[in-house]
């Protein structure tokens, strides 16, 4: 059991990163902290993938002119592009909202912002309440 | 040159607005790309009408990308399944295009109006393909395109209110946490399977029993769909997202974003899995069930404790979702049809009623709370008619639109012995009266502000008069929704019973 | 920083190398690991050295942010093109084999065309990233 738990130790590297990713989204309250966490996340899946393209004894898969040479698989690797690709996006989008985010607010923890909306929102809900609402007769 | 549109017609859907979004980024002029809008979703309007006649004259399409064909390379499948999304998407597409002509520029600098234009083509580009293809990772490419484009078009709402930033990052985190989920879920798949096309995966997933990873595949890829489709209770980045947009992006969003999600939802629960699993029974008996139940009471009783407007209009969406997804987990043919059923018919009604009330935030040029809707009722006599129909239709009120779905979903669950299933639908559509009855009251019996004069314009209400008429034409002549359903639940359901 | 020598010598030397490996990354993405996405952001790479080192407003002067644009929707319009092309000439959408004398020279047509689509797109939003970070000011404009 020892040696088939050790045998796959690509998976438990792949649990902890997925774990360590979801953590950092969901428990830190500092939104760069988030974005970084949701990177690591990203990246846990990828790891994923290329290990389920590996075949035993098989090589990188670009053709050389050797014939039996055994290949890993190359759909993951080409799957995996695609996916990085929207990762770059993702965090590149996230970034710049963070940045909008400070320069409006003047801080990036979760806390400071809600507190600054929650004055918003009931600012708007009192200033509003002087329009008389009488019933027309 | 009409044959090779007609032959290319599946892949044209989604590459016309695609494109034309790349030359819409390069134009300084806004209306000029306003225009090439309004014609790109035209013209796809005309397209998804071309393709709805082709699938019920002849037969369904298959597409094959690049001309390798399925299972090893991509194909785009219309059936009379997925017509149905691709004419509500292209439909609200066009009709909300006619409306932001007026209400973009209230609300964005004049110089990011075009890149706003294109961004807008991306994400109905995105829509589109989302309910088109047929490979699990191109569905996956198509989430991403449609769900970052929605991001960066709610932050446009930042602008005017600094809350659309913080809305746009929750909608971004949670969005691409959900869709890495069903990135896991279909990497799981593909390594039992060997193959990423639909059809060929549910051909692969029959032969397969007893296997863990399956189930913690379709696992993954269940609760990542949910999270975009906002399933109670990973709705939270639904109602700020909704409410701090600019409120052209609010109409186009709240009526094709969370419809394109949910119709992947059921494709995957019904066409790639099968039905008589005891897998799926058990999901959609305990866990799809109770959730949407719960969505439909919390997100009414939030929308009745709810002040400002596009926040409530928000929160009954998401009480609407549940209403979808309770008929999706019925289960029986008649309720998949009704789910498809109240799939388009919600997205008319919550289109008219987010077009109503943001045309009258335009008019007095405030951000709406129940406290400022006061006496606006009569100032605009054309915009509060629609207004009110249009909640008729949400209640369900019998000769809208509205009442014709909740019929059907009452039909099918009292079929299915579930008597008291349709007891809770009735108790939460009187629900949905108090908060519907509040904005009436305000808007017509209490005084309004004094010296209002308010001139109606025409390329604002216009849309708005298209859209309840067609609510008040669907709940007299349902025949064409109805069938349309009916045919789509017997192919997504009937292939295997 | 651009008054320490060895930073500004260094750069100058690094510059043309960077943008030929590059090229050569980019147009050996159907013999080995390489294509459109990874030498897009070599490419990138090595415009945003020369901003980093010498000042944005020479970066700037090197790479003007209309030609940016520019670049960026022509990466994306050449390869919807040549989808476009292919559907023209009768058969389906992105089919290479109809675009050359036989398949084979039609798939290495076809290939070429869309990776180097997609490398213009990716430097130039690689590009246009970083200008709009560092434009960035705290009152929330940029440029």
């Amino acid at each position: 059991m020892i040696s088939s738990s050790l045998g796959v130790w690509n998976y438990w590297v792949v649990f902890l990163l997925m774990m360590i990713g979801l953590f950092l989204v969901i428990g830190r309250k500092n939104l760069l902290k988030k974005i970084v966490g949701l990177t690591i996340f990203q990246t846990s899946v990828f790891l994923l993938y290329i290990t389920f393209g590996k075949i035993q004894g098989g090589t990188a898969p670009i053709l050389n002119n050797i014939n039996d040479t055994i290949y890993s698989n190359p759909l993951p690797h080409v799957l995996i592009l695609t996916a990085i690709v929207v990762g770059v996006a993702t965090t590149a989008l996230g970034l710049s909202l963070v940045l909008r985010i400070n320069s409006e607010y003047g801080s990036i923890e979760e806390d400071d912002i809600s507190a600054q909306d929650l004055v918003d929102y009931h600012e708007l809900i009192e200033t509003n309440k002087n329009v008389s609402a009488k019933f027309k007769k | 040159m009409t044959d090779i549109i007609i032959k290319n017609l599946p892949i044209l859907v989604v590459i016309c607005p695609l494109m034309m979004s790349l030359i819409v980024v390069l134009i300084p002029y806004n209306f000029l790309s306003w225009v090439i809008t309004l014609s790109t979703t035209f013209i796809t309007f005309i397209f998804s009408l071309l393709l709805y006649q082709e699938v019920y004259l002849h037969t369904s399409i298959s597409y094959a990308l690049g001309n390798w064909a399925p299972p090893l390379g991509i194909e785009y499948v219309i059936d009379k399944v997925s017509i149905v999304p691709i004419i509500i998407i292209s439909l609200i597409s066009f009709i909300t295009t006619i409306f932001s002509s007026k209400i973009m520029p209230a609300e964005i600098n004049s110089s990011s109006i075009s890149k706003v234009y294109s961004l807008w083509l991306l994400a109905i580009a995105g829509l589109i393909g989302l309910v088109t293809t047929g490979d699990a990772f191109n569905l996956f490419v198509f989430l991403e395109i449609s769900s970052l484009a929605s991001v960066a078009l709610v932050a446009m709402g930042g602008q005017k209110d600094k809350q659309g930033l913080v809305a746009a990052y929750n909608y971004l985190v949670l969005g691409a946490v959900g869709a890495t989920l069903y990135v896991i879920g279909v990497g799981l798949l593909y390594g039992i399977t060997g193959t990423l096309n639909l059809a060929d995966l549910s051909k692969r997933i029959a032969e397969i029993n007893d296997n863990k990873a399956l189930i913690a595949g379709f696992g993954f890829m269940i609760i990542g769909i949910m999270v975009k489709a906002a399933v109670f209770p990973l709705h939270i980045w639904l109602p700020r997202a909704y409410a701090y947009a600019p409120s052209a992006v609010s109409v186009l969003l709240a009526a094709t974003a969370t419809k394109a999600s949910l119709y992947i939802l059921a494709r995957i629960l019904f066409s790639v899995f099968d039905i008589s699993d005891t897998l799926i029974i058990n999901t959609l008996q305990y866990v799809i069930l109770p959730l949407s139940i719960l969505a439909m009471f919390a997100g009414t009783i939030m929308a009745i404790f709810e002040k400002d407007i596009k926040r409530l209009l928000a929160h009954s969406s998401i009480a609407q979702i549940g209403y979808i997804t309770l008929a999706f987990a019925i289960g029986t043919k008649a309720s998949v049809a009704a789910g498809f059923i109240h799939l388009f018919n919600h997205a008319l009604i919550k289109g008219a009623l987010f077009m109503a009330i943001t045309s009258m935030s335009f008019y007095i040029n405030k951000r709406i709370t129940i406290n400022n809707l006061s006496g606006l009722g009569r100032e605009m006599p054309i915009t509060f008619v629609c207004f009110v129909i249009c909640s008729l239709s949400l209640a369900g009120i019998p000769l809208t639109a509205g009442f014709i779905s909740k019929l059907y979903i009452i039909k099918a669950s009292i079929s299915a012995d579930g008597i008291w299933i349709a007891m809770l639908i009735l108790a939460s559509s009187a629900l949905s009266v108090v908060y519907l009855w509040k904005m009436i009251e305000a808007l017509w019996f209490h005084e309004g502000p004094k010296n209002l004069l308010i001139k109606e314009n025409s390329l604002v209400y216009i849309p708005l008069l298209i859209i309840t008429f067609l609510n008040i034409y669907f709940g007299l002549d349902a025949s064409l929704v109805v069938n349309s359903s009916f045919e789509a639940s017997e192919q997504l359901l009937g292939a295997r019973k | 920083m651009d008054k320490n020598p060895i930073l500004r010598i260094a750069t100058k030397i690094l510059f043309a190398p960077i943008i030929l490996f590059g090229l050569y990354v980019q147009f050996h993405g159907d013999f080995g690991p390489g294509g459109g996405f990874q030498a897009g952001v070599i490419f990138a790479s090595a415009f945003i050295l020369y901003a980093i080192v010498f000042g944005l407003e020479k970066g700037k002067e090197l790479f003007p942010l209309n030609i940016n644009l520019f670049l960026l929707a022509l990466g994306g319009i050449l390869y919807g093109g040549v989808g476009i092309a292919s559907m023209l000439l009768g058969e389906e959408f992105l089919s290479y084999n109809v675009l050359g004398t036989s398949n084979q020279a039609g798939q290495h047509i076809g290939i070429l065309l869309v990776e180097f689509g997609v490398g213009l797109t990716v430097s130039n939003v690689m590009i246009a990233l970083f200008y709009a970070f560092a434009d960035f000011k705290r009152s929330g404009e940029t440029k």
